[in-house]
């Protein structure tokens, strides 16, 4: 038995090893490492690198492009998060209502998905294009400019975001749709419970566990957004789109400020994970009431 | 009566989703549009359709390299995640570890873990070693990126393996490789096949590492060299559609014949966190 157990742990530990090797060498150690280097200003082509404290945190607390940023951010996730949940929960419940050609309906959705968010950025660039767009030809001749005018860009970015991801908050729902027991139906049938009643109180209660999980990866995604805005419109026009992220890339490889981007990269990380947390709290909480 | 109004409300769900891929489907059209009628809308329909955009795409640019090299990249990087993350994902699901609580936390925080907070010092590493500008570079990159999600898959799917099968192994006097030969990859298989896709798919459409990291076509993948398009006096829009459709190849293959194990991939990695 106990002898058993020794082996047991020694293959444990040896088929682990590789992951934590790999982890270790290319996630965790560079975690720390930004940390480092996000004490120090290093602008290696002015040859400076000298330890700076927290001289580069204390500066966003006056950066106005970094209020700018984490404004954005937070209006994009919020709103792009929002839009993809509403429309992935009524994309599930229709595709449910299907008889037939459901691998259809899901090969449509998922091809919006699986694609490279680039290859998403030059779908949009070209149907957001002035003249030629399909946009501008589909609101009957317009000639706005999406991604030129401050006051579209975001809300153009937004829509291609919620065209990209809504699919993924739509198949889980739809996997956990075709997991309700038909009975639960029949019996709210039974009862005479009409659509409205049963979509209240039977289905949407029965989503929405997948659905807190599914905002929760969908919230860490928008937050640390990056190739849409970087692809579309590089953060512009006039930083109306720069995210966090894109300020952070920005900082450490247009203007090469090592230490300054790695101190914007770790307050995205921090943004992620306390989000991460309290979101996990709040679910067993919730869980642990309901 | 009742069955043609239910034909209908399909037809209906079958269109409204067919309108949601129209991004897909006009940039498809686009790369078949004659040049000079590509800023010409309406008519929505070209007068008729030409394979020029694919011509000049595949013999004038350096898509065909970037195809090769976001082809090679990925099949590494899908090999090497599975065969370190098997491993891991069975000491997860099936033995006693040390600190097991804590590797278990690690790994659902770091699927988690923002690419933007370890660019930087990544990009040190990448240069003392002399990996920038290289498949290896990517391919270990992309490999320790996807791990997380890879070995949190996986475990999943070796729970649901009958233990019985893994002890009659063990008392048949298997080691641990005949363990894994024999007993655990051939009943994983649907569960490695969903996890090999996701993995696959992330490697090919990963856009911050590989756009860092690469300063020539040597190992310049899909995204990357999209997103660098050329155009010399403007944009050739028909071009980068047919490249642009050209990138989006493997993940529409999938998704229309492997679709199965994608959304088995998909579901277990929302379910079990």
């Amino acid at each position: 038995m106990t002898r058993r157990e020794a082996v047991n742990r020694r293959r444990g530990m040896l088929l682990m090893a590789p992951t934590v090797l790999a982890l270790g060498t290319l996630t965790v150690y560079p975690g720390i490492w930004v940390l480092w280097l996000s004490l120090q200003h290093r602008i290696p082509i002015f040859g400076v690198s000298r330890f700076a404290g927290f001289d580069n945190y204390a500066f966003l607390a006056f950066d106005s492009r970094f209020a700018s940023a984490l404004a954005t951010t937070l209006i994009f996730t919020v709103t792009s998060v929002a839009l993809e949940v509403v429309l992935g929960v009524a994309a599930a419940l229709a595709i449910h209502t299907l008889r037939g050609g459901r691998r259809v309906a899901l090969s449509l959705l998922l091809l919006a998905w699986a694609m490279p968010a680039v290859v998403t950025a030059k779908l949009f660039d070209w149907l957001y294009h002035p003249t030629a767009g399909l946009l501008n030809v589909a609101l009957g001749g317009h000639a706005l400019n999406w991604l030129g005018d401050p006051r579209l860009a975001l809300p153009a970015i937004v829509l291609a975001d919620v065209w990209r991801t809504m699919p993924f908050v739509a198949v889980l729902c739809y996997a956990r749709l075709l997991a309700i027991p038909p009975d639960v139906y029949e019996a709210a049938q039974v009862d005479g419970a009409g659509r409205v009643a049963t979509l209240v109180r039977i289905t949407l209660p029965m989503l929405g566990r997948i659905l807190l999980l599914a905002i929760l990866f969908r919230t860490l995604d928008a937050l640390r957004a990056f190739d849409l805005m970087f692809v579309l419109t590089g953060g512009g026009p006039a930083g109306t789109t720069e995210t966090l992220t894109v300020y952070a890339y920005r900082a450490l490889f247009q203007t090469l400020q090592l230490g300054f981007g790695s101190a914007l990269g770790v307050v995205v990380f921090a943004l992620v994970m306390t989000v991460a947390w309290a979101y996990l709290k709040l679910l067993r909480t919730s869980t642990v009431t309901a | 009566m009742r069955r043609g109004a239910r034909t209908f409300a399909d037809a209906l769900v079958l269109a409204a989703l067919a309108s949601y891929a129209i991004p897909f489907f006009w940039q498809l059209l686009t790369s078949f549009k004659p040049e000079a009628e590509l800023l010409r809308v309406p008519p929505l329909l070209p007068s008729q359709l030409t394979l020029a955009h694919y011509r000049a795409v595949v013999e004038k640019s350096l898509m065909p390299q970037a195809l090769a090299n976001s082809f090679g990249i990925a099949a590494l990087t899908t090999l090497l995640a599975l065969a370190v993350g098997v491993p891991g994902a069975y000491a997860v699901a099936r033995l006693p570890l040390p600190g097991k609580r804590f590797v278990l936390l690690a790994i659902v925080a770091s699927t988690a873990f923002p690419q933007i907070a370890t660019v930087s010092p990544l990009y040190l590493l990448m240069r003392a070693l002399d990996l920038r500008d290289t498949w290896s570079g990517l391919v270990l990159v992309h490999t320790s990126f996807a791990l997380p999600l890879t070995v949190w898959l996986l475990s999943g799917f070796i729970r649901e393996i009958p233990i019985e099968a893994e002890e009659a192994a063990s008392v048949d006097g298997a080691g641990l490789f005949g363990l894994f030969r024999w007993v655990v990859i051939p009943l994983l298989g649907p569960g490695l096949a969903a996890t090999a896709l996701l993995t696959f798919l992330f490697s090919w459409n990963e856009f911050l590492f590989a756009y860092t990291f690469t300063v020539s076509e040597a190992s310049r993948t899909i995204p990357v060299a999209l997103a660098l398009f050329p155009g010399v006096f403007e944009v050739p829009w028909g071009d980068i559609a047919a490249a642009s459709m050209l990138a989006s190849l493997p993940p529409v293959l999938i998704v229309v014949g492997l679709q199965r194990f994608l959304v088995r991939g998909l579901v277990a990695g929302a379910v079990k966190e």
